[in-house]
């Protein structure tokens, strides 16, 4: 190996480049900027504001960060929900007079007050709700409308009470303990403002009302379409929004027990530029209660900071300002570039040296050699089929293969002529294989292990593992199932090609040539499922040995196949059988005379191999390129390779014309003849084995003649 | 206008539902209160509203190109308060107009280049100007609320010029309202913003300059706000920064919607502008001469504007299906 190739692996197959891009899918990005930013106030304005970190002083901030988050979190909700609302300085404002009216002029209790707050603020959001929910006006106009109209409404009010408030006896200690006491060092009002926010969290989150408003917010026609009652999920905003502010109203009320023409001023700029800049996504979907009480704090820091630093009348607006533009932009920026940035990072190839390898050109005399035998095989639902991945047969030796539609279709012997749907799964049904009692199970490509009873009826079996340690994306879903194959005691084992990819994308696991195919076993006695092996290149076909105490795999990318054992000395652990083929191994199942057919879904290439040895070369190309001139494996001629117990190549057949089965990704022995099938083609092959047992059937050998 | 992108009953039902309603309401203010079909009253009526009709002139041109600008009436108060008082504070007064020209292009053209080519909404990009032009200008720039006009200056002669004994503002007014239907109904740049308005993909795609056209008409609404605050100040003789915290600018947005003006963009013209002022404007005079106090006149404002909101958004009725995700 040179010097430049060993620097070369060293680069890239130590430095971990995939984890930027896996790092990138986590929502929890979306938080880092706006911590940033908080990290960054809370230094500048502690630095520049002496005594800014004592208890005092933050117990004075806080009580007023308690009633502003509570606001926050309403117009977060309401936001996530793809709407906006910009009265809630008014209904703050209102709530806030409510309870002092109730309070200090009729004299009532305190929870007569609170009482009146709340309606207060109900009514206000539900009729918000209503205008933007049911009759589906802008939001932002509506709301601009009503909270002039709350506010006019509001000053009208305080002119007429205020003497009245002033002159007023009622005292409460209640009001007072609401008011002005502590708990632990925070203030009542900040204790309520956290239980609100958990609450709402949790319910945003882990409940079904919640993901109702995520989902409107996210897409709502797709929500509609989906039967979600996007009105009143939108109008249920807005009802939120405004008992939230009132809360906070009432708190400000106990607070300063009286009301002021300055109360809520502002209160709606301040709280949209806090959920924006906390980074609660404009138009909905995106965002969560902590961005929002983030930027609640962040906000009020700036802002309160500022005027403890002696700036005059109008700073605050300006820094508001400034704050919602640049946090809009880079919202809007960030939203609309996220998956730019994400498709250049998140293809990260690794260095590999494919081993030389024997020739399989005809003529060539290597055991790899193919022939154009296949082209004389029979077609069966030519042009009726699409991607037939896999092929099997029952005991009745009716034909049974997945489609690209989600469909396994049935055709019937003994001509193969009459077809019909056996099962809808969904997916497309990959790998397929009978279990004892005569269920189909099947690999379902990006859904999972999936089984199909005589009777049709469709269960899923395996969706996911158990997630290992170190992963950065969630690796217990089942991303791209492949083959599987039953063990005599009725475990399951089956592949999970890739973690990086999802199915259709395995050109794009191939250029990156990552290590992160898995086998796994699915125990039906208890329904878990365990993952087996990790660290393989693609892993594929998998077939029990004749004896049933091991089996195959197939490595397609490395070009091996592996022999793991279930039993004997070497119990749980692989070996490599079969090393540096010239083709790419796919499916592989048992032949009648006791050695093993493994298709080849495509050959090895100078080109390809040379391209995995410069990874920099694979990430350029797939930065720079479209799609169509990427380099990546040969998929145009295939075959059909026979080998035996040790490893040994005991012959192969390809079609050379390349006419019916160029491409070949399994092939199932039954009766002396062979059924090809390829993901890629549009029939299945049957072709007659000559010398071949003409009564041995794949069924009977794993669970014996019919009973 | 009303051929232009719209069935032609609709227009003039809803245009002339709102003019309807303003010659009931001058028949009924004409019989019922006193005074108020005094030819000065009427002239006092279209003063009232000419710098109002003004700006929301400017706010039309963006509205019919789906746009909105909510920076209108920073712009106006804190530009005309910034020249004053560099011109209180001896800057000579071609220098002085020549920064406050620039300060007035360079927001315009920052709304423009944040909506059109950071594709960020234009409520949220023009929320955030007006809020930073109030308090970038109160803070650093002028000392006091409230900034007079020099004694002699050509601003304060400009107030008390009369033709034909109708003050200067209207005849501003009328000569803009003309200038703008020219341009918007008989010039290539005019059409290309209902088109833009109506369907901006649509008309990015037959090669319109939909970008460029997006920024121009923030700056020129920038522009108009500049004339609008210079004759505020002319007829006041000093200009008053908390008109920006008033309900002036919801008042301009209710010209616009009232009067006929789609806020889906595309439709519309200066003739829907004339309308809603005529109306607001009997509407105003009708409620002082009865003596309404001006809180109670905020909230009869208001009730009407979310009127009209909800007429709009029921004759111009959002697509749910086509709805772009995030408009709101």
């Amino acid at each position: 190996m040179s010097f430049r190739e060993r620097l070369q692996s060293w680069r890239y197959n130590l430095v971990p480049d995939h984890l930027v891009g896996e790092i990138l899918t986590k929502r929890w990005t979306d938080n880092a900027i706006p911590f940033l930013a908080l990290v960054v106030t809370l230094a500048t304005f502690g630095s520049l504001i002496p005594g800014f970190f004592k208890l005092t002083s933050l117990q004075e901030s806080t009580r007023q960060l308690g009633e502003f988050s509570m606001v926050v979190t309403g117009m977060t909700v309401v936001m996530l929900g793809g709407g906006i609302d910009l009265s809630v300085g008014s209904i703050f404002a209102l709530s806030c007079f409510s309870a002092v009216y109730v309070f200090f002029i009729l004299e009532q209790s305190i929870w007569l007050a609170l009482a009146a707050s709340l309606a207060t603020g109900l009514i206000f959001g539900a009729i918000n709700g209503y205008l933007v929910g049911y009759l589906r006006l802008r939001a932002f106009l509506t709301t601009l409308v009503t909270f002039i109209f709350g506010r006019a409404l509001f000053d009208i009010l305080v002119t007429t009470y205020a003497a009245d408030v002033q002159l007023s006896t009622a005292t409460s200690d209640v009001l007072d303990f609401i008011g002005d006491s502590t708990f632990w060092g925070l203030s009542v009002s900040v204790w309520l403002a956290i239980i609100l926010a958990i609450v709402t969290h949790i319910a945003l989150t882990r409940s079904r009302p919640g993901w109702h408003v995520l989902a409107v917010g996210g897409s709502r026609r797709s929500a509609h379409n989906a039967g979600i009652r996007v009105r009143r999920t939108v109008f249920m905003t807005y009802v939120f929004s405004g008992f939230c502010a009132s809360i906070g109203g009432f708190l400000i009320a106990c607070r300063l027990s009286g009301a002021g023409p300055g109360t809520g001023l502002n209160l709606e700029i301040m709280a949209l530029t806090a959920a924006v800049v906390g980074g609660v996504s404009l138009g909905g979907g995106r965002g969560s209660v902590i961005k929002g009480l983030m930027g609640a704090i962040i906000v009020l820091t700036m802002t309160n900071g500022l005027i403890r630093l002696g700036y005059g009348t109008g700073t605050n607006q300006m820094v508001l300002g400034i704050m919602l533009a640049v946090a809009v932009t880079i919202d809007i920026r960030w939203l609309k570039n996220r998956h730019k940035v994400l498709n250049e990072v998140y293809v990260a190839p690794v260095y590999l040296k494919m081993g030389a390898t024997q020739s399989a050109a005809p003529g060539s005399g290597t055991p790899y050699e193919l022939d154009n035998r296949l082209s004389a095989a029979d077609h069966i639902g030519l042009g009726e089929l699409e991607g037939p991945e896999d092929v099997i047969l029952d005991r009745d030796d009716h034909l049974y293969c997945g489609t690209r539609h989600g469909e396994i279709v049935r055709f019937f012997a003994p001509d193969y002529v009459k077809s019909e749907v056996f099962a809808h799964i969904g997916g497309f049904p990959l790998g397929l294989a009978f279990d004892k009692a005569g269920n189909l199970i099947s690999c379902v490509g990006a859904m999972g292990l999936y089984s199909v009873s005589p009777e049709r009826e469709v269960k899923r079996l395996s969706a996911e593992t158990a997630r290992s340690w170190t992963s950065i994306v969630d690796d217990a879903r089942l991303r791209d199932p492949n083959d599987c194959d039953i063990a005599p005691d009725g475990r399951i084992y089956f592949t999970d090609s890739t973690k990086r990819y999802d199915a259709h994308d395995w050109a794009l696991d191939s250029i990156e040539n990552r290590a992160t195919g898995r086998l796994l076993v699915y125990d039906p006695t208890d329904g878990s499922t365990k993952t087996l092996l990790d660290g393989y290149r693609y892993t594929n076909g998998v077939c029990m040995a004749h004896d049933g105490k091991s089996l195959f795999f197939a490595e397609s990318w490395a070009c091996r196949v592996h022999r793991y054992w279930l039993e004997g000395p070497k119990a749980g652990t692989a070996e490599c059988v079969i090393r540096d083929m010239p083709g790419y191994p796919d499916n592989i199942n048992r032949a009648s005379d006791g050695n093993y057919w493994m298709a080849w879904l495509g050959m090895r290439t100078p080109s390809f191999d040379l391209s995995l040895r410069h990874p920099d070369m694979r990430k350029r190309m797939t930065r720079r390129l479209p799609q169509d001139e990427w380099l990546f494996p040969n998929i145009n001629t295939g075959g059909v390779v026979k080998f035996n117990e040790k490893g040994g190549i005991v012959e192969a057949m390809g079609d050379l014309t390349g006419g019916a089965h160029p491409m070949v990704t399994s092939m199932r022995e039954h009766k002396g003849y062979l059924f090809v099938g390829g993901i890629l083609n549009n029939r299945i092959g049957r072709y007659r084995i000559s010398g071949a047992d003409p009564n041995w059937t794949s069924t009977a050998s794993y669970w014996g003649a019919r009973s | 206008m009303n051929t232009i992108s719209r069935p032609s009953f609709r227009s003039l039902n809803q245009e002339g539902i709102v003019f309807a309603i303003a010659v009931v309401l001058f028949v009924v203010a004409a019989i019922g209160l006193p005074g108020f079909i005094d030819p000065n009253n009427l002239v006092a009526i279209v003063r009232s509203v000419s710098v109002l009709g003004i700006l929301a002139l400017g706010m039309a041109v963006v509205v019919i190109g789906r746009g909105i600008d909510l920076s209108a009436v920073a712009i106006m108060a804190m530009s005309v308060a910034w020249y004053l008082q560099l011109l209180n504070t001896g800057t000579p007064d071609g220098l002085a107009f020549a920064y406050v020209l620039a300060g007035v292009l360079a927001i315009g053209l920052l709304n423009g280049f944040l909506v059109a080519y950071a594709d960020v909404p234009a409520i949220f990009v023009t929320l955030a100007t007006g809020s930073f032009v109030f308090g970038y200008v109160r803070s650093q720039l002028i000392t006091q609320d409230a900034v007079p006009v020099p004694q002699g200056h050509w601003v304060e002669l400009l107030g008390g010029r009369r033709f034909l004994d109708i003050p200067i503002e209207v005849f501003v007014f009328a000569g803009l309202a003309f200038l703008f239907f020219l341009f918007l109904r008989y010039t290539k740049w005019g059409r290309y913003i209902y088109f833009a308005g109506d369907n901006p993909v649509a008309a990015r795609n037959i090669g319109i300059p939909v970008r460029p056209m997006l920024v121009l008409r923030y700056v020129l609404s920038a522009l108009v706000a500049l004339i609008a605050g210079l004759l505020t100040a002319a007829s006041l003789h000093s200009i008053n920064t908390r008109v920006v915290n008033s309900t002036l600018l919801y008042d301009i947005v209710l010209v616009a919607v009232i009067g006929g003006i789609g806020l889906s963009g595309g439709r519309g013209g200066v003739r829907n502008v004339l309308v809603g002022a005529a109306l607001i404007g009997i509407l105003l005079n009708a409620m002082t001469i009865i003596d309404i106090p001006l809180l109670y006149q905020n909230l009869i404002k208001a009730a009407i504007l979310l009127g009209a909101i909800i007429v709009d958004g029921i004759i111009n009725p959002r697509d749910e299906q086509t709805a772009q995700q995030g408009d709101i």
